[in-house]
């Protein structure tokens, strides 16, 4: 029963949150609920659950599911700052954020803690269709715009998605009970050699497609940079940080079916080609970028590229991407975080307009500077180490120069961003706000969970905790890597 | 049986191609809500008895979601944003029809080359489930406005819908109906957007929602 708890808590209170529309009330629901969720997690860690029904919690849902967690705790928090200081223009309903947030998390928790492919795909659309509102949540034009996008996009992925999966249960039908769709089933299917082999390589083409369009993997990733933009601040931080892994745990879950039946080679191509046009897209989007958030949604898209990249060279790799995810949604979070301080001061999202940042909001400042760097894959921060794995991996594998390519291509996008990103910190010329603007108000809550990620990521980057490096050992090994 | 499931396979594939010869949203709607109608008694068609009353409950509730309560979702968007004609699809009507009619031959040829490896419930399930999908990309890459699309990605759920009746193995009740929310919670939420848009906008053309770019 006690899987349930991290669906059903924040579902109910979300439920309350929308019931009672008290501004005060709402934040005390959001920071409970993700506190519980937390403590929920953390036990469930502690002593594991047997599994019920549909849920099941094996290591890549526990290391997700984590991430989720932390990852919401912490914008949770910023949120309570976001909202008390008045947004910087009024939305029209204040008081749908909360609940919808909380929905969010439930869905969010199913996505990581099922074992049936077709409840997983409810999950992950639910996901959908909880942050859609949350995107309009300004009623401008260009939100809306967004929005639309983001709901027709990633509908229409998803449903792709779903036909995948189906295909997964008709190349398992030639099995006793293998079109029940759950992992287990279908993995042992895999394993004994009996899934027709067509109908496996197209699910995990679709699915690759489809949840590929939602994790935001060139060239489907045509939504991201708009909604990314356009949601507030601490919605930002959870679509780059919690709702891009859904998405990728959706195709790892079809990635581990596809390993067990010894066709790995196949899945793990269309991988790194997913993976290098994402990269590549992103790097050049990302130099020369005029808007701040839009930069920082593009450095999600070249982070998911470097995941699929990771996962498709496999080995020592696909441990790195999984470290990767741990650090890319820690530091991206971080960083729309700070990006929200950004705005609220400036009032605008315009790169070019923003001089100053580290006399105005002198926190903020040194957070982005340091998030940026960690970022953009420097020494001696997380991001540095995970890249290396994939990169180191990818050299000694048998195509080198892929490793090769892969740096070169993370390099000009630590250039983009850092040429974005730098000239904001610096004083500047009479820019509308810039140096003649008097230093701004900057709360503890709206630098507090920056700063905490900012050590996170220098601690992960110094040396990895015991009992993370065995879970992600672990949840690689079940993705056909290497600890 | 056979029979059964031949015809209402045909009778969705028309619907379908219906959909993308009309220019009056209205119409499209409807024949969106026939083709989810149609859909509600195809598990029994294609002699996926499960027990009589989950056979009617199954039957029941997709005839009223995909049937009645996702139109009249569809109708009262369209009743606020107040348009009535799909006025200038970006392909001609004329045009569309023949490249539906095109992707209903694809469907059919592409289905010739797949083999299942269990028993097929029937001949035209994969060969209707694809021409179906098929044309819901159309209508959705094809249509101007934001309901239409709509429409199109209804007919494109319907299309995996089918896809899911050649699994041998029911799913079970929980999940088909967990799915089942999702698209009517999708439709739902699409809904709001639209109505939003059009109050934001004073219109619906989606070819005119490109404010944002690089």
């Amino acid at each position: 029963m006690r899987l349930l708890l991290p669906i059903a808590l924040p579902a109910v209170l979300g439920l309350l949150a929308w019931l009672l529309r008290s501004a005060r009330t709402q934040l005390a629901f959001l920071l409970g609920g993700a506190a519980l969720h937390v403590a929920v997690v953390a036990w469930l860690f502690a002593a594991p659950a047997a599994p019920l029904g549909v849920l099941a919690l094996d290591e890549l849902g526990r290391l997700f599911l984590s991430l989720t967690s932390v990852v919401f705790a912490l914008a949770a928090l910023y949120t309570v700052s976001y909202l008390r200081d008045g947004t910087h223009d009024a939305p029209a309903r204040p008081h749908r954020l909360v609940p919808a947030l909380l929905w969010f998390l439930a869905a969010m928790s199913l996505v990581t803690l099922t074992h049936h492919l077709a409840v997983l795909w409810a999950a992950v659309e639910a996901t959908t269709l909880a942050t859609a509102p949350l995107i309009a949540f300004y009623r401008r034009r260009p939100a809306l715009e967004a929005t639309w996008k983001y709901l027709l996009l990633c509908s229409v992925g998803i449903a792709l998605a779903l036909l995948g999966t189906f295909c997964l249960g008709i190349a398992a039908s030639g099995v006793p009970g293998g079109a029940t769709l759950t992992l287990d089933t279908l993995v042992q299917a895999a394993r004994a050699g009996a899934m027709a082999r067509p109908w496996l390589e197209a699910a995990f083409v679709l699915a690759l497609v489809g949840y590929g369009t939602k994790m935001g993997l060139a060239p489907l990733h045509t939504w991201l940079p708009d909604a990314h933009s356009q949601a507030p601040s601490p919605v930002s931080a959870l679509l780059s940080g919690v709702v891009l892994n859904g998405a990728f745990l959706g195709i790892l879950r079809f990635h581990q079916v596809v390993v067990a039946s010894g066709d790995a080679a196949f899945a793990q191509a269309l991988l790194v080609l997913l993976g290098f046009a994402s990269i590549a897209l992103a790097t050049a989007f990302m130099v020369k970028q005029r808007d701040y958030k839009r930069l920082l949604a593009y450095s999600s898209v070249e982070n998911m590229g470097v995941l699929a990249v990771g996962v498709g060279v496999g080995g020592t790799a696909a441990f790195g991407a999984l470290l990767h995810a741990v650090n890319h949604s820690l530091a991206k979070a971080g960083l729309f975080l700070l990006a929200g301080n950004v705005l609220r001061a400036y009032g605008t999202t315009a790169a070019g307009e923003v001089r100053g940042v580290r006399r105005r909001l002198p926190a903020t400042g040194a957070l982005l500077l340091l998030l940026a760097l960690a970022i953009g894959g420097l020494p001696p921060f997380g991001p540095f180490m995970s890249e290396f794995l994939v990169f180191e991996a990818a050299l000694r594998g048998p195509t080198p120069w892929l490793g090769v390519a892969f740096a070169g291509l993370l390099a000009v996008a630590f250039l983009g961003l850092a040429g974005v990103l730098v000239p904001m910190l610096q004083p500047g010329a009479a820019a509308p706000g810039g140096d003649g603007a008097p230093r701004a108000r900057e709360r503890l809550l709206s630098v507090l969970s920056p700063a905490l990620v900012a050590g996170a990521v220098l601690v992960l980057g110094l040396g990895l905790p015991p009992f993370l490096k065995e879970l992600l050992g672990a949840a690689a090994s079940s993705i056909g890597g290497a600890p | 049986m056979s029979q059964l499931g031949d015809f209402l396979l045909l009778v969705v594939v028309i619907l379908g191609l219906q959909a993308v010869a009309t220019s009056r949203i209205t119409a499209a709607v409807r024949a969106v809500a026939l083709q989810g109608a149609a859909l509600a008694f195809l598990p029994f068609a294609l002699g996926h008895v499960h027990g009589v009353w989950g056979m009617v409950t199954s039957c029941a509730v997709v005839l009223v979601l995909k049937g009645a309560v996702i139109p009249l979702l569809l109708r009262r968007a369209i009743e606020k944003a107040r348009v009535v004609h799909e006025a200038a699809p970006f392909v001609s009507l004329h045009l569309s029809v023949l490249l539906g009619a095109a992707l209903v031959g694809a469907a059919f040829w592409i289905s010739s080359r797949l083999v299942l490896p269990g028993p097929a419930p029937n001949r035209l399930v994969v060969p209707i489930a694809l021409a179906t999908l098929l044309l819901g990309f159309l209508v959705i890459v094809t249509r101007r406005k934001a309901v239409t699309q709509v429409v199109g990605y209804l007919m494109l759920e319907n299309g995996v819908f089918i896809f899911g009746q050649a699994l041998a193995v029911h799913l079970s009740w929980a999940v088909e109906l967990a799915i089942l929310l999702d698209v009517l919670a999708g439709v739902f939420v699409m809904g709001i957007a639209i109505h939003q848009i059009s109050r934001e906008f004073d219109h619906i053309d989606v070819d005119a929602l490109s404010e944002l770019r690089d």
